[in-house]
């Protein structure tokens, strides 16, 4: 009961969140860090996965590559980062633990998203004369945006919820302020930085959903 | 003696580390292994009822879904620190909190596999008189299996690398050497920890795969020639 309200406190309180280990500080990181992994993720994954996709090749590497994406443990990737030099190069060795771990959901499920178009819809437009350009661009593509979508959604809230684990070696985000509360046992403030976290991703998330209603390539059609 | 000298010139690669401390690392390994195997199988137990309960209506379902995914957004970092004062820095904590993980993946791939056995199977079972709990046991379970196993593939393999969290209240298994040798930059138990984890995984998935093989073997005779249908629905939302 009581650690709520504590932590409703601690969230009210505009101390806690300024000055450079604030939780102001703190979200600002941890929302550039997601973004820069997510967007390097994304520009690694997604051609690799479209192109493998329209040609219809390397399905076991989609698959397989989903499953070694689970197995890499964050915590002991960041930690190898930080017995090398990279260790003073800021935000670097996050992002790149976060877009090791980003890269996997993305490619599986625009690959995956690619080989479900419904192969008579491919043969008909190959039979209006559509050629291959016109083919991905104007037929697989948005067929494919929606597992796309659901793609980027999951890994968005996924690196979200594992940049916290860089607070455990010592790097910034938003897990910092849990790691702080840890050491001191301040239940309250784990309680509030994990409410962060978890809104963090959740608003996100909902970005994301308003984002693909409004850009989706079938969001017209779809009434008729 | 020269040997030696790969501690003190702290390589990333040292067989005198593995010499001298196997003891250490057979225990956190051991650690890493149960603790592992047993969030795996309690969220199993857990998930089982869950997704039958799921399955009764969308009164349950809506519900479970939700509460599962939820879940999934807590950071690691926070859900094993929110749980410090129910459990204190016990090792109870770190499968409570593995357990609340694994569940998303395992209840959404058991309800996939239950919901994908043919209505016409269910009710040729029903027509030789089959109760409820023989059809659930001997035509739906095994025809969901393959969905199932799946499941507890992702799940074991992103348990083995979240034990690694653990750490943070001294349980962590493999986790532990990686957060001791942090302030001393031990490159030596960082690397070796990190790929024993990984292999740890690799193992696991392999183990589990030849269960499935073991358990489902009509899935091989009825395809020589196509691909094996036993990777089941991969694309869960969480994928």
């Amino acid at each position: 009961m009581g650690v709520v309200e504590e932590a409703w406190v601690w969230l009210t309180t505009g101390a806690n969140w300024s000055g450079d280990g604030g939780a102001g500080h703190r979200l600002a990181e941890h929302l550039y860090v997601s973004g820069i992994a997510l967007a390097v993720a994304c520009a690694i994954a997604l051609p690799v996965a479209l192109y493998l996709g329209h040609v219809g090749k390397g399905g076991g590497l989609a698959v397989n590559l989903s499953n070694v994406g689970r197995a890499v443990p964050v915590f002991a990737v960041l930690a190898l980062f930080m017995m090398t030099p990279l260790r003073n190069s800021g935000y670097l060795p996050t992002v790149i633990a976060l877009v090791l771990f980003a890269v996997p959901p993305l490619l599986t499920n625009a690959y995956v998203g690619m080989t479900e178009v419904d192969r008579s819809v491919l043969e008909a437009a190959r039979g209006m004369g559509m050629s291959g350009a016109q083919l991905f661009l104007r037929v697989e593509l948005p067929l494919a945006y929606p597992m796309i979508m659901t793609g980027l959604r999951s890994a968005a809230v996924q690196v979200i919820a594992t940049a916290s684990i860089a607070a455990m070696v010592g790097l910034g985000g938003l897990g910092r302020i849990i790691t702080a509360g840890f050491n001191t046992y301040d239940t309250a403030q784990v309680f509030a930085g994990a409410v962060l976290v978890a809104l963090l991703a959740l608003v996100v998330e909902g970005v994301l959903v308003a984002l693909d209603r409004l850009l989706s390539p079938l969001r017209r059609r779809r009434t008729v | 003696m020269a040997e030696q000298n790969c501690l003190v010139a702290n390589d990333w690669i040292c067989g005198e580390y593995l010499r001298s401390r196997s003891a250490e690392l057979t225990e956190a390994t051991v650690q890493h292994i149960w603790i592992t195997a047993a969030s795996v199988l309690i969220g199993l137990a857990v998930a089982f009822p869950l997704a039958l309960l799921a399955r009764r209506g969308r009164h349950f379902a809506g519900p479970v879904l939700g509460l599962t995914t939820v879940l999934y957004t807590v950071p690691s970092l926070a859900m094993f620190s929110l749980l410090l004062p129910l459990f204190g820095l016990s090792a109870a904590l770190v499968v409570t909190g593995l357990v609340l993980y694994s569940l998303t993946i395992l209840v959404r791939n058991i309800l996939a596999g239950l919901e994908a056995v043919p209505q016409e199977a269910r009710e040729a079972a029903k027509g030789m008189g089959y109760g409820p709990v023989r059809l659930l046991w001997e035509v739906e379970l095994p025809l969901a299996l393959p969905a199932l196993m799946a499941g507890l593939r992702i799940a074991t393999v992103s348990t083995v690398a979240l034990t690694t969290v653990g750490s943070l209240v001294g349980k962590g298994g493999l986790g532990n050497l990686i957060e001791d040798a942090l302030p001393s930059f031990f490159k030596a138990q960082v690397l070796t920890a990190s790929v024993l984890c990984v292999l740890l995984a690799v193992a696991a998935d392999l183990l589990l795969l030849g269960v499935q093989r073991l358990l489902t073997p009509w899935t091989r005779i009825r395809t020589p020639a196509g691909a094996p249908p036993g990777a089941g629905p991969a694309k869960t939302e969480a994928a």
